[in-house]
C-alpha cells in the first residue's frame, strides 16, 4: 500500500525535496512579486501599468481617524455626493506606512498625523500638496491611583519625566504610527531614554495598546477617539490637561503623479479640496459630540500656520 | 466575565435584530470563502484523485511537493499576491487589489493545495485490491471510477470541509489584499480585528461567535453527511 510519505528513502527524499522546493518558490515568488514593487526613484520613466484609473481613489489614512468614524460618517458620503463616480478604498494603516505607500505611489491621498514625517515627506517632493485638516489632543491615560503622580505635573514632558522617575509602567504602540511618533516625540523632549521592564511595545492598535494598559494598570498615551469609544470597558483615566505639547495635528497630503503616473492626483485634488471646504470643516467641528459629549475634532484648515 | 457575557447579548441582538452592516459582512464572508472554496474543488478534488491513481515519473516528488504545499502559511501567500496585485507589482494592472476578487484569489491558492492533498490520501486510503477487484467483476474504466468516487466521497467532502474552515478563519491574506474597507471588502476576521483596535470589545465578540456559530454549522453539517453515509455502506 502506498503511502504519501512512506518509510523508504525515496520518500523521505522526495519529502524534503519537495519541502525544499515549495519554500524556495515561495520565497522566489516573494522576491519578484517584491521586485516590481520598488519604488521607482527619480521621476517619471516608471515601467508602469501606465493608466490613472480615474474612477478609483486609495486613501491611506491612520487607525485613529478610520475608528474615529468621521471619514465612514461625514467624508466619504459627503465625497461620493460630490464625485459619486470615484470609488473611494479607504486603507486603514498606521501614518508610517501610510507615506510609505504613498513613496510608492500604492495610495493617492494620505490623511495622517505625524507633522515631523510628513515634512519629511513633503521635503522628498514625494507629495504635491499638504494641508492642515483638524486638530485634536492627545492624552496619557493611567490607573486612577495615578502612582507616578501625572494629574500633579503641568505639561506633557513633565508627566513623561514622573512616570519615567517613579519607572511605572508605560504601555507603547510601538508601531510608528503617528501617536507612537507623538509619543517618542515626548520622551526625547524628556530627556528620557524608555527602556526597561516598565516600558512596553504592544506594536498593535490604539485599541488594543488600551486594553493592554488597563490590563496592567499601566499609562498610554492615546488620541480621545478611541479612548472615548472604549472608556466603558476601561478602568483608566485621562490625567492630561489639553496643551501644546499634547497637540495632534492631522493633514492631508496628495500623492505625487509625476513619480508614479497611476496615481490617481485628480481626485486626489477633489478629496482634499472636500477636507478642507467650509461644510466638511463645519460638520467635523461639531462631529461626536452627540455620542461622546463632545467633539472629537477641532477644524484647522484656516490655520495655515501654527 | 461581563465583556464576554455582554459579547454575546451583543452578537444575538445583532444577528435576530437584523443589523445590515453585520449581515453584509457575514454575507461576503460566506460568498467570498464559498467561491474560492469551490474553485478550489472544481480544480483540486480531480487533480488530487488523478494524482492518486496515477503513475508517472516523478510522482513521489509531485505528491510530496502538493503535501508541502499545505503547509505554506496562509499570511505568506497573503504577501506574495499582495504584492503581485500593488500598482507596482507584476499584476498591478488588473487593479484588483483592494478588491472581492483578490480575496477570493488569496483563499483559492491557500486551499488548493488542501483539497488536492486530502483527496490524494483519500484515494491512496483505498485498498489496491479493491480497484483489483471490480475491475476483476468486469468494470469498466469509467464505471470504476465512480465506483471508486462513491467509496471515497466522504472523505472527499471532509477536504472540502476542512478547507472552507481554513479559509473563512483566515485573517491575514484577507487583510493585506483585501484591505478591509468597510462596505467593499470587510469579512468577518477583519471586521474582528478593526473592532478589538478600536476598543470596541462587544462587537468584536460579537462578530467572532457569529463566525465561530458559521464554522460549526458547516461541521456540524458535514457530520450529518458523513454519518448518513457511514449507515447507508
Amino acid at each position: 500500500m502506498r503511502q504519501a510519505v512512506g518509510t523508504t528513502g525515496r520518500s523521505r527524499w522526495s519529502a524534503a525535496a519537495a519541502a525544499l522546493i515549495v519554500v524556495a518558490c515561495t520565497l522566489a515568488a516573494v522576491l519578484v512579486a517584491g521586485c516590481g514593487s520598488e519604488a521607482d526613484e527619480g521621476g517619471g520613466e516608471t515601467a508602469s501599468n501606465g493608466q490613472v484609473k480615474a474612477d478609483q481613489l486609495i486613501l491611506a489614512t491612520t487607525t485613529s481617524v478610520k475608528d474615529s468614524g468621521l471619514m465612514d460618517d461625514v467624508v466619504l458620503p459627503a465625497f461620493n455626493e460630490a464625485q459619486p463616480q470615484i470609488e473611494v478604498k479607504l486603507v486603514a494603516v498606521g501614518s508610517g506606512e501610510a507615506m510609505s505607500m504613498g513613496e510608492r505611489g500604492e495610495a493617492d491621498v494620505l490623511v495622517v498625523h505625524s507633522p515631523e514625517a510628513e515634512e519629511a515627506f513633503m521635503a522628498e517632493d514625494y507629495g504635491t500638496l499638504r494641508l492642515p485638516v483638524a486638530r485634536n489632543y492627545f492624552a496619557i491615560v493611567g490607573p486612577a491611583d495615578d502612582p507616578a503622580g501625572v494629574a500633579d505635573t503641568e505639561s506633557a514632558t513633565d508627566a513623561m519625566t514622573a512616570i519615567a522617575g517613579a519607572e511605572s509602567l508605560f504601555v507603547s504602540r510601538g508601531d510608528d504610527s503617528g501617536t507612537n511618533v507623538k509619543e517618542l516625540g515626548l520622551w526625547e523632549a524628556a530627556g528620557v531614554e524608555p527602556s526597561g521592564d516598565w516600558y512596553i511595545e504592544t506594536g498593535q492598535g490604539m485599541g488594543e495598546t488600551l486594553r493592554i494598559a488597563n490590563e496592567k494598570q499601566g499609562y498610554t498615551l492615546t488620541d480621545l477617539g478611541t479612548y472615548l469609544a472604549a472608556r466603558g470597558d476601561l478602568d483608566l483615566v485621562v490625567l492630561t490637561k489639553e496643551s501644546d505639547d499634547l497637540a495632534n495635528y492631522y493633514s492631508v497630503i496628495i500623492v505625487n503623479q509625476n513619480l508614479h503616473p497611476t496615481v490617481n492626483a485628480a481626485g486626489a485634488e477633489q478629496f482634499a479640496d472636500l477636507l478642507v471646504s467650509r461644510q466638511i470643516q463645519d460638520a467635523l467641528a461639531d462631529y461626536g459630540s452627540e455620542e461622546l459629549g463632545r467633539p472629537l475634532f477641532a477644524p484647522n484648515a484656516g490655520a495655515l500656520g501654527r | 466575565m461581563d465583556l464576554i457575557l455582554e459579547g454575546i447579548v451583543e452578537a444575538f441582538r445583532l444577528l435576530f435584530g437584523g443589523d445590515a452592516d453585520v449581515y453584509e459582512i457575514m454575507l461576503r464572508s460566506l460568498w467570498v470563502s464559498g467561491l474560492a472554496l469551490l474553485i478550489a474543488s472544481l480544480i483540486g478534488l480531480p487533480l488530487g484523485v488523478t494524482l492518486g491513481l496515477s503513475e508517472f515519473r516523478g510522482r513521489h516528488l509531485t505528491v510530496a511537493t502538493v503535501n508541502a504545499g499545505m503547509g505554506v502559511p496562509p499570511v505568506v501567500v497573503g504577501l506574495v499576491v499582495s504584492l503581485l496585485l500593488s500598482r507596482n507589482g507584476m499584476f498591478g494592472f488588473l487593479r484588483l487589489l483592494y478588491t472581492n476578487w483578490a480575496m477570493v484569489l488569496a483563499q483559492v491558492l491557500i486551499a488548493l493545495p488542501l483539497v488536492t492533498g486530502l483527496s490524494l490520501a483519500a484515494v491512496q486510503q483505498l485498498d489496491p485490491g479493491f480497484r483489483l477487484q471490480i475491475v476483476a467483476l468486469g468494470a469498466g474504466r469509467l464505471q470504476a471510477f465512480w465506483l471508486l468516487l462513491r467509496e471515497i466521497w466522504v472523505t472527499l467532502l471532509a477536504a472540502v470541509m476542512a478547507a472552507f474552515g481554513g479559509i473563512i478563519s483566515e485573517v491575514g491574506a484577507v487583510m493585506m489584499v483585501g484591505g478591509n474597507i468597510r462596505g467593499q471588502t470587510q469579512v468577518l476576521t477583519t471586521g474582528v480585528v478593526e473592532e478589538t483596535r478600536a476598543g470596541r470589545f462587544a462587537t468584536a465578540i460579537a462578530l467572532s461567535i457569529i463566525l465561530l456559530l458559521l464554522v460549526f454549522a458547516a461541521s456540524l453539517a458535514m457530520t450529518i453527511v458523513q454519518q448518513r453515509g457511514r449507515r447507508r455502506a
